[in-house]
């Protein structure tokens, strides 16, 4: 039980820093924790306690094997994330060009 | 043929980018084919279905195990819809950034949204959903910031944070119901959820309902869509608003809730309740907005609650309304969003205050805007009306009548905005002399929407409802069909 009140942890981590952080680098680490507690969920999902590699060998005798297919779409996963975060570090480069700061609550033109 | 629908738009995206490089017109005229062709192939397979399921198994991995895409007549009626607006999306977009001083590099990015809503509608794998939803969503950050002003980059990475929170979500539900159920297909997962703890389906419904809700644009998770969609591109505001909105949030909600969850009675009273939060905090914003864009963004959120009670009657009519909602919302909103992008370039402006007299000057842009205006506002015979008529019976039948007024009541604020946006905007007595010219095949594109506008009121006739939408609607009330045909049974 302990991984997965952990993994809760870090997801928790994430969306505080989502919501409370001010500063556009650091939102964007908070959204990259969120999405590691995410992943490492999956692969948590995927995780049986004493259990073999999910490779059949010959002579060696089928007991529980770990569920690789978690694993897979982690790393789909990551990799969708950094298309994700590559275009949020050149989106807030562009909005230092712009306004010359990297914190939200002086980047504040569009309201109502 | 099925795969071909995603590998076309996704194939264009790249050889766009390889060849495209240097002459935008290539890129134009590339985009327009596909999307053409894709059309085309939608509705040959809607008209060629009779009540059946296509299913298609990538790698030939049989369903349970690998991949499938599944074409229902509901899957391929949001084809045709998304595919008609991206045809008169791109017959727009060839003045409209020749005016913004744009390039081909539009063209690779709404060929890749377009295949990133494909996928999300034509698959029946649930990780694979959301990595069709990402490739959408990632086209629509990077066309909202396209124009380049400060404010385009402020709502995009606005619409990237909640857009990635709610992804996170999204994946966290797929992984709660992968350990629960051992199998990603969503056909499988539906037939074996009775057999687990009712709890867990309310626990993932509530991360799917954030998640899915939010790109959807429901009250509250709607802090995005204002900003979002008034600062895009016209056309992509369009997009954005007639159709990404629907297939990466009310389309999923529906398959889920609906093919896969069963219904369950807990979940439709949620989104009934979000539906009229939405109808009426959506109008009450709008209602004060003096920037057509805005307002007509806050209008999507409203719309969107229509769509939503629909829904959350759960009864066959209720449905007919929601689907036949979604179609026409997409038909007006795009249209609407069309007449603000021609206003801007002709006059440079979107504040509705600074407008006025336009019926001379752009007449195919004001009477376009009053067959759409009518529409939303549900005056008959434009198929606003029949849509919110269907829903408000399908509310009173249901014994909900404090819904159905509310809905009436939504109306009616939606007509008194519109007035507002005719009265200012188009039929102002603030004189304007000289407005720029606005390229034919924009004219084009509004007045092929307008027709439209007219031309689905028709649906609500007996008998083409029975050949449009009602095997639409059949297709997601039938709980244990879908497992059925898609597993092969």
């Amino acid at each position: 039980m302990n991984p997965y009140v952990l993994c809760f942890a870090l997801f928790l981590v994430g969306v505080y820093g989502v919501l409370a952080k001010r500063d556009l680098i650091k939102i964007i680490l908070a959204l990259g924790i969120l999405g590691y507690a995410a992943n490492l969920f999956l692969v948590l999902v995927g995780y049986r306690a004493d259990a073999h590699y999910p490779i059949l060998e010959p002579g060696v005798q089928l007991g529980p094997m770990v569920d690789p297919l978690p694993q897979a779409l982690v790393l789909t996963s990551i990799v969708i994330e950094l298309g994700t975060t590559a275009l949020m570090v050149a989106l807030a480069i562009r909005l230092f060009q712009k306004y010359g700061t990297f914190d939200i609550s002086n980047i504040r033109r569009l309201r109502g | 043929m099925i795969p071909l629908l995603i590998a076309i738009p996704l194939g264009t995206a790249f050889l766009i980018s390889l060849i495209g490089g240097k002459r935008d017109l290539v890129a134009a005229v590339l985009s327009l084919c596909s999307t053409a062709v894709v059309l085309i192939m939608s509705i040959v397979l809607f008209a060629g279905l009779h009540g059946h399921t296509l299913v298609y198994s990538v790698g030939k991995w049989p369903a349970p195990f690998g991949i499938v895409l599944v074409i229902d007549a509901f899957s391929a009626l949001m084809l045709i819809l998304i595919y008609t607006l991206a045809l008169t999306s791109l017959l727009y977009a060839v003045p409209y950034l020749e005016s913004l001083g744009r390039d081909w590099k539009f063209y690779a990015l709404f060929m890749l949204m377009l295949s990133g809503m494909t996928g999300v509608i034509i698959t029946g794998d649930l990780f694979n959903l959301y990595v069709f939803m990402e490739i959408g969503l990632l086209a629509a950050f990077a066309l909202v910031a396209f124009g380049g002003a400060a404010e385009e980059y402020e709502a995009a990475f606005k619409y990237a944070v909640m857009g990635s929170v709610s992804s996170s979500f999204i994946l966290i539900g797929i992984a709660v119901l992968y350990s629960a159920s051992s199998t990603l297909t969503m056909a499988k997962i539906a037939e074996t959820l009775p057999s687990l703890d009712p709890k867990l389906v309310g626990w993932v419904s509530a991360l799917f309902l954030a998640g899915f809700g939010l790109k959807a644009a429901a009250i509250p998770f709607h802090a995005w869509l204002p900003d979002a969609h008034s600062s895009a591109p016209a056309l992509i505001s369009s997009m954005l608003s007639g159709v990404l909105i629907k297939a990466l949030g009310v389309y999923v909600l529906i398959r889920l809730f609906f093919n896969v969850f069963g219904a369950p009675q807990m979940i439709l009273s949620v989104v009934l309740v979000l539906g009229l939060i939405s109808i009426i905090g959506g109008v009450l914003l709008a209602i004060a907005q003096w920037d057509m864009k805005r307002l007509l963004a806050y209008h999507s959120i409203s719309q969107i609650g229509y769509v939503l009670i629909g829904i959350g009657l759960g009864t066959p009519l209720g449905l007919l309304g929601a689907v036949y909602h979604l179609l026409n919302h997409a038909l007006f909103k795009g249209l609407l969003f069309y007449n603000a992008g021609a206003v801007e370039i002709a006059l440079g402006t979107r504040n509705l205050k600074r407008m006025g007299n336009l019926t001379k000057l752009l007449p195919t842009t004001s009477n376009t805007s009053m067959v759409a205006s009518l529409s939303i506002a549900g005056i008959p015979p434009f198929n606003g009306f029949f849509s919110k008529l269907i829903l408000i019976i399908a509310a009173v039948q249901a014994g909900q009548p404090i819904t159905a007024v509310l809905a009436v009541i939504g109306s009616l604020l939606t007509l008194a905005s519109f007035m507002k946006v005719q009265r200012y905007g188009f039929r102002g007595e603030r004189v304007i002399e000289k407005a720029e010219p606005i390229g034919w095949s924009m004219n084009a594109a509004m007045v092929i929407l307008a027709v439209l506008c007219l031309a689905t009121s028709l649906l609500v006739v007996p008998g083409i409802r029975e050949v449009v939408l009602s095997p639409a609607v059949q297709a997601v009330m039938a709980k244990t069909g879908y497992v059925h045909l898609v597993l092969g049974r």
